[in-house]
């Protein structure tokens, strides 16, 4: 292994992160606040779709970045009609947000693009001095402009859940709901505002994939990746830096992983793409006892006690 | 005060004036009049259902009255939630705490409310802000603490301090003193008394008659749904009290007949056991209860109590010492072993490890013996058999219910508690563990506990009594054990109680000497 083939890996890890924090950040920001959304991967599809189908039709990457932004908050906001408004199970309503994700991308690609096309995504975007630093530069500040806002989503995310008022609401609801309620805190509001976020951030996290990272869109384009970022949020402990860690860790074993398939290495493909779910699992099994931070009220629906 | 970030008016007096509110089948107030000032503590006493929450309630914004009027200051309010309350500045203390565990206190109180730096908290001025209400209250707690590493008492601190944080005049205080252990008592009756002469009005809401006695100005009685009375405290009574409460006499101290000890039915030898944190809690207990005896087990909630209990009944491991039954050593049997040999239990959490929520009355009564006579045969069970002996246990032990199908949640605790009562002492029980056995229970409910108690020792069993209500502990035990920090600091006969000998040993303060 040469110093060329450890920084392309490392490069192309920090690129392969985009999706997973996109995804794993709004998800956090969901659940900090009580709210389960396991149709991440759902959401990812169709902002996937949607930002591909639009930026092919008008030739604007930003118009299809924003649509599937908007896509996403749409699916994010049905998320939370299901789960707060009529208080269904929020497991439940997650798979099939998931599968309705799923089955629409999959039946408007075949009506309306029909086969596999490719675009030019977002370009790679050297930022001036830093990226001409010997290794770091090559690794770091040689990417497009939506990798760069990923990282930069971490320590946003992290002021605001932890140094607003806001980010104190969020926080109080996912804990204790009828704390925050008795203090005059709109539970159903709060938790509107993230899960809207959330799907709007997995919406983006899909168009990253289109129309940044792999330029095109297929069946199923995800492959589960939605679901990778519900677990990178328990692996982080409901924590974007946890997250941050735990999407780097994830994206660099895939990136290994792709560089041994190039390679021809003979062990069989299948097996190789196996490698970054078991270490999912491994990680997850390891920390299975340590949900200090997790929300109390995750995954319960918030009734008002009184009339 | 300047420390008020929201600009209310000061309550100088609140009067309800024939408040009505019905519910479906109960007619929770009727006609009820109340008023409160400035300076003055006015109790609310009633037993459980007679109508107390839902003034409350209706005085702080949760339920809408359906006849009547509040006025403020002369003024009439109407509310629609809390905020409104909030906002004319009445606070209230639940019962039940609202609050995060996993935030600091400064959180806590500034949760909800605008920051001085607008989109950046400011949790350093309300930290310094909680530091001046809490001198001038008495309030001591410190405000970068974690709420889950609190004791009650002080969270209960932060309760009282989040209202004044939102510049209440005005504060409910829901059964306040429930659950605080007889020094938090007298540091909280402390701080009320600092806050009237600061001017606050404070509607208090208790059972506990002694404290409503030392605490309030003025007490008003209601009995379903109705004021029966409004007294000033100085002329009152408590057996006076107690009979506006229940609308009968009441025997406050039950009855305590001689009896002969037989042998000793529970012996716990060196027993240590470690608590949920994973910490030691009880550190080598040697205690022995001998048929018809009641041996009370006095002590401060969190001195290895409830551990002991679960220890005893199977619940939890013990990490060295034996459990005796009748002289067989029983450590470590598994629960359904030690039912075996005649033990019952009335568990700490009656909700939690007491019965099934869901479950109906009925299968709550069998739960430990549906598998055996009378109620199974084989793998069958007994229908018939079981619905003659619940409509049995139901009357026998009062327990007031709609039926012998209605779910055990729709049942007020009282009932709760009979129910667990029937269900333990129907087994005939050679050995009684009695964990809290009257918390959170009216004047009659708790008369009706005791007397049973009284009762079942009379039959010959030997009963632990585990109990943080010191009073309960001396009316009923044959002898009193105190724990401290998972030890016995002493026992003490009945006959020889020095109560401040107990309350030192409940502080850890002094070892028994004697004996």
């Amino acid at each position: 292994m040469t110093w060329a083939v450890i920084v392309g890996i490392l490069s192309s890890g920090i690129r392969l992160a985009t999706p997973y924090l996109y995804a794993a950040v709004g998800e956090t920001i969901g659940q900090v606040s009580g709210v389960l959304n396991l149709g991440v991967d759902g959401v990812m599809l169709m902002g996937a779709y949607v930002a591909f189908f639009v930026a092919l039709r008008t030739g604007s990457l930003s118009l299809g970045l924003i649509a599937g932004a908007g896509i996403g908050a749409m699916f994010g906001l049905i998320m939370a009609f299901i789960s707060v408004t009529l208080k269904a199970e929020q497991g439940i309503s997650g798979i099939g947000l998931y599968l309705f994700g799923l089955g629409l991308s999959t039946f408007l690609f075949g009506v309306t693009i029909k086969n596999v096309q490719t675009i030019d995504g977002f370009p790679d975007l050297a930022i001036p001095a830093l990226s001409r630093i010997p290794v770091i530069g090559e690794i770091f500040f040689q990417h497009n402009i939506l990798v760069y806002v990923a990282f930069a989503l971490v320590p946003i995310a992290w002021f605001v859940l932890n140094k607003t008022p806001f980010g104190l609401k969020v926080r109080a609801v996912g804990q204790n709901p009828e704390a925050a309620d008795s203090l005059g805190v709109n539970v159903s509001r709060v938790r509107y505002l993230t899960v809207t976020l959330g799907g709007m951030l997995s919406g983006i996290a899909g168009a990253s994939l289109s129309i940044a990272l792999l330029n095109t869109f297929q069946q199923n384009l995800t492959n589960g990746m939605g679901f990778i970022a519900v677990a990178l949020v328990y692996f982080g402990g409901w924590r974007v830096s946890g997250v941050l860690l735990g999407s780097l860790l994830f994206s660099t074993v895939n990136a290994v992983q792709l560089w041994l398939q190039v390679k021809g290495v003979t062990i069989p493909s299948d097996f190789l793409l196996m490698m970054p779910y078991i270490v999912t699992i491994l990680v997850l099994a390891a920390m299975a006892n340590r949900r200090v931070n997790a929300p109390a009220a995750l995954n319960k629906r918030f009734e008002r006690g009184e009339s | 005060m300047s420390t008020s970030i929201i600009e209310q008016v000061q309550v100088k007096e609140l009067v309800a004036r024939g408040i009505v509110k019905q519910f479906p089948g109960v007619l929770a107030s009727d006609h009820v009049n109340f008023d409160v000032h400035s300076g003055e503590i006015h109790t609310l006493l009633g037993e459980n259902g007679a109508g107390k929450s839902t003034l409350m309630k209706i005085l702080y914004g949760m339920y809408r009255p359906d006849a009547g009027e509040v006025l403020i200051n002369g003024t009439p309010v109407r509310f629609h939630s809390p905020l409104d309350a909030i906002r004319q500045g009445i606070g209230m203390v639940h019962q039940h705490f609202m609050l995060v565990p996993t935030f600091t206190v400064a959180e806590n109180v500034a949760l909800g409310l605008p920051s001085s730096r607008r989109v950046v908290l400011d949790l350093d001025i309300v930290s310094r802000r909680i530091e001046e209400l809490a001198k001038t209250y008495g309030l001591h707690v410190d405000p970068q603490a974690k709420v889950w590493q609190l004791s009650v008492g002080e969270q209960q601190r932060v309760e009282i301090l989040k209202v004044l944080y939102r510049g209440a005049s005005l504060l409910i205080l829901d059964e306040p003193t429930a659950v605080l252990t007889p020094q938090e008592v007298e540091e909280f009756s402390e701080t009320l008394r600092r806050m009237i002469n600061e001017g606050h009005a404070i509607v208090f809401i208790s059972h506990k008659l002694h404290e409503v006695l030392a605490l309030s100005d003025r007490i008003t009685v209601l009995r379903n749904g109705r004021v029966v009375d409004t007294v000033l405290a100085a002329d009152a009574t408590k057996e006076g009290l107690a009979r506006l409460m229940v609308g009968r006499e009441v025997i406050l101290q039950v009855e305590h007949p001689e009896v002969t000890y037989g042998d000793v039915r529970l012996a716990v030898h060196g027993l240590s056991a470690n608590g949920d944190s994973g910490l030691p809690a009880l550190r080598g207990v040697d205690l022995e209860v001998r048929a018809s005896e009641i041996l009370g087990l006095a002590g401060v909630s969190g001195n290895g109590q409830k551990e002991l209990a679960e220890v005893i009944a199977g619940m939890r491991s013990s990490t060295s010492g034996q459990v005796f039954f009748d002289g067989t050593d029983v450590t470590g049997s598994l629960p359904g072993k030690l039912l075996d040999h005649g033990l019952s239990y009335i568990p700490e959490e009656r909700m939690v490890d007491g019965t099934v929520r869901d479950f109906s009355v009925e299968e709550n009564l069998i739960l430990k013996d549906h598998h055996r006579q009378p109620y199974a045969h084989g793998v069958f069970m007994d229908f018939t058999k079981i619905a003659s002996e619940s409509d049995r246990l139901i009357e026998a032990f009062d327990i007031r219910t709609p039926s012998r199908h209605t779910p055990l949640k729709s049942l007020s605790g009282g009932n709760i508690q009979k129910l667990i009562l029937a269900r333990e002492l129907s087994r005939n029980p050679s050995v009684l563990v009695a964990a809290q056995p009257t918390r959170g229970l009216d004047v009659s409910a708790t008369e009706y506990v005791h007397r049973r108690l009284i009762e079942q020792r009379s039959a010959g069993t030997a009963t632990l009594l585990i109990s943080e209500d010191l009073d309960e502990i001396l009316n009923l035990a044959d002898r009193i054990a105190v724990i401290y920090e998972g030890r016995i600091m002493g026992i003490v006969e009945r006959g020889n109680v020095d109560v401040e000998q107990i309350g030192l040993m409940m502080a850890g303060v002094s070892e028994q000497t004697t004996k």
